[in-house]
């Protein structure tokens, strides 16, 4: 299990919304204070943004509204493609993808098996309209499982590893309640056993102990399956509870990178610190 | 596609099958590709008919393309050559194609155009099944966008008709698709058979004719070719199954009037006594009884 390759290598991970200029990356940024390009008008939502995962790490990536913190997931996920830079994706087999290149057919068959997305919102990671049975069915279907039986025992089992009630696997998603929904979602996205999940704002909007639970889950999953995992968050605490490292955006930029602890004991930069002030 | 110097010449006086020539060439074209790309739905130009689209002009405009003075057409609807539809259907093509014949006998056909049946006899090499289709896209019951649609068959993702397959077994136990039931033609595109019962799909199954699919509303045409696997979508542990016919005491419905224990069977509610059972497939059951009033 132990790799001495990371799962994921970032490098200068850039994405401009906009026809973009020559002098977008130079005119905007942390040190300009903006991150619309005041020559041609273009969205700089990231820029240069480079770092990387390690087998079974959990990074996190925090910074305020509009900081280009979802931009991150977005890009990685494939939900959206790199303006510039490149990434590189490591499965455990040993093959990798340039992120940057992939194509269509790739995309789908890394989202469908080897990614894991869970979203803030669980509309946006979970159909509605099919039971939380099949939700969790429809990833496994996408891998090419056709047995029946397999797929339910692999999704009780999913719902007992999320805390789901076993009995809940008939119901809608639409029946269950806020933390539940966000349990469901993290059960789906491990339903393929992936390599690397994203979780984006897991814990937002829910109240303490819900969060609590939901964050002591992600723990366990890390230890028990070695998932490498991207959190994308703008609360400290999450931060703290679960990522060993973390990166600090702002104006989509990368203003401070590296231990955790170290980033909220001993902020250097200023944004970081007046984050950790506001925060204590 | 754009037509360069050898543009049909159209005489819209003595047009044999209605169509144009523009039209003939670009239907036979669309069949060829979709013969080439088994299970692909090739978009074509459907043409204007003289009967309202639904209504089985998909079908009518791929037989009027490939029917040809020395064909002999059957024309069936729900298994019945002389219901309402079926006569209509067949009344139009007859008058716009002189000297086609007609004939109603499955063995004698060389192109049926069928909707929801296909015949019980086996058919055999040389004859063609066309079929008029309302939904050409098997996975419109789980995706609105028919963009959305191509990508999922570009990418050969039915993801997510397995997982209506999946709720329906939770939920009833048993796949609970009646008819259009979705097959994978060659082990790559999925179709939807059009709304044939689930008891004709395993006759598409290595067929020695080809099968076309005509939607003229949809605008699409496929086919399956002859002698190609068609391999309707089921789990492993839970089988496909075709209808069963059999009576609360687990015997098998006979055809009350020809005696078949082996075709497709209408049930004919009568009021206070028990159903009457009878062959949908009404030229298989004239046969078996000898066509008595010489059908």
């Amino acid at each position: 299990m132990v790799r001495e390759t990371p799962v994921l290598t970032a490098s200068g991970l850039t994405r401009i919304y906009g026809r973009g200029c020559s002098d977008c990356v130079r005119l905007t940024g942390d040190a300009q204070g903006r991150n619309i390009c005041p020559a041609c008008g273009s969205v700089v939502a990231l820029a240069e943004v480079s770092f990387e995962l390690w087998p079974g790490e959990i990074l996190g990536v925090m910074g305020e509204s509009g900081s280009g913190k979802s931009s991150v997931v977005k890009l990685l996920h494939l939900d959206d493609r790199m303006t510039a830079g490149s990434a590189t994706f490591r499965e455990s087999d040993g093959r990798s993808h340039e992120l940057a290149q992939v194509d269509e057919v790739e995309i789908r068959r890394l989202r469908d098996t080897r990614f894991g997305m869970v979203h803030q919102n669980p509309h946006l990671g979970l159909n509605f309209g099919v039971s939380a049975g099949g939700n969790i069915a429809e990833r496994l279907l996408c891998g090419g499982e056709r047995r029946f039986a397999v797929i339910r025992e692999t999704a009780l089992g999913l719902l007992d590893r999320t805390e789901v009630p076993r009995g809940r696997i008939d119901h809608q998603p639409g029946q269950f309640s806020g933390g539940m929904q966000q349990r469901l979602q993290i059960a789906r996205a491990l339903a393929p056993r992936p390599e690397l999940l994203f979780l984006d704002e897991v814990t937002t909007g829910l109240d303490l102990s819900v969060q609590a639970r939901i964050l002591d889950l992600i723990l366990e999953i890390q230890r028990e399956l070695g998932v490498a995992m991207i959190v994308v968050t703008h609360d400290l605490g999450v931060v703290r509870l679960l990522a060993s490292r973390t990166i600090v955006l702002r104006h989509g930029r990368v203003v401070e990178a590296g231990l955790t602890d170290q980033i909220l004991e001993d902020p250097q930069h200023a944004y970081t610190q007046q984050l950790v002030m506001s925060a204590l | 596609m754009t037509p360069t110097s050898d543009v049909p010449q159209t005489n819209p006086g003595t047009q044999f099958g209605f169509l144009d020539d523009f039209a003939v060439r670009e239907i036979r074209r669309g069949l060829l590709k979709a013969l080439a790309i088994p299970g692909y739905q090739v978009p074509y130009a459907s043409r204007e008919m003289p009967i309202a689209r639904g209504f089985g002009t998909g079908g009518m405009q791929i037989t009027l393309a490939i029917a040809t003075p020395e064909d002999r057409l059957k024309v069936i609807d729900q298994g019945a050559d002389d219901s309402v539809n079926a006569v209509s259907l067949r009344r139009f093509i007859a008058a716009s194609c002189p000297e086609l014949s007609t004939v109603t006998r499955t063995p004698e056909a060389t192109i049926i155009q069928t909707r929801h049946r296909v015949p019980e006899r086996p058919l055999v090499t040389g004859q063609i099944m066309v079929y008029q289709v309302p939904y050409p896209d098997p996975l419109q019951i789980v995706e609105p966008s028919e963009a959305k649609r191509r990508a999922s068959h570009a990418h050969g993702d039915y993801a997510r008709l397995w997982v209506k397959l999946y709720e329906d077994v939770v939920r009833f136990r048993e796949v609970a698709i009646s008819n259009r039931y979705p097959a994978r033609v060659a082990g790559r595109y999925v179709i939807d058979p059009s709304p044939i019962p689930r008891w004709d799909l395993p006759k598409l199954h290595r067929s020695p004719v080809a099968h076309l699919f005509g939607a003229g509303r949809e605008k699409k045409l496929y086919a399956v070719p002859p002698f190609t696997n068609v391999v309707p979508l089921a789990f492993d542990d839970v089988p496909f199954e075709v209808e069963r016919f059999h009576d609360a005491a687990g015997k098998r419905n006979r055809c009350q009037r020809c005696g078949a224990d082996d075709t497709f069977l209408d049930e004919i509610p009568l009021t206070g006594q028990a159903s009457r059972w009878q062959c949908n497939d009404q030229d298989r059951c004239s046969e078996n009884l000898g066509y008595p009033n010489g059908a």
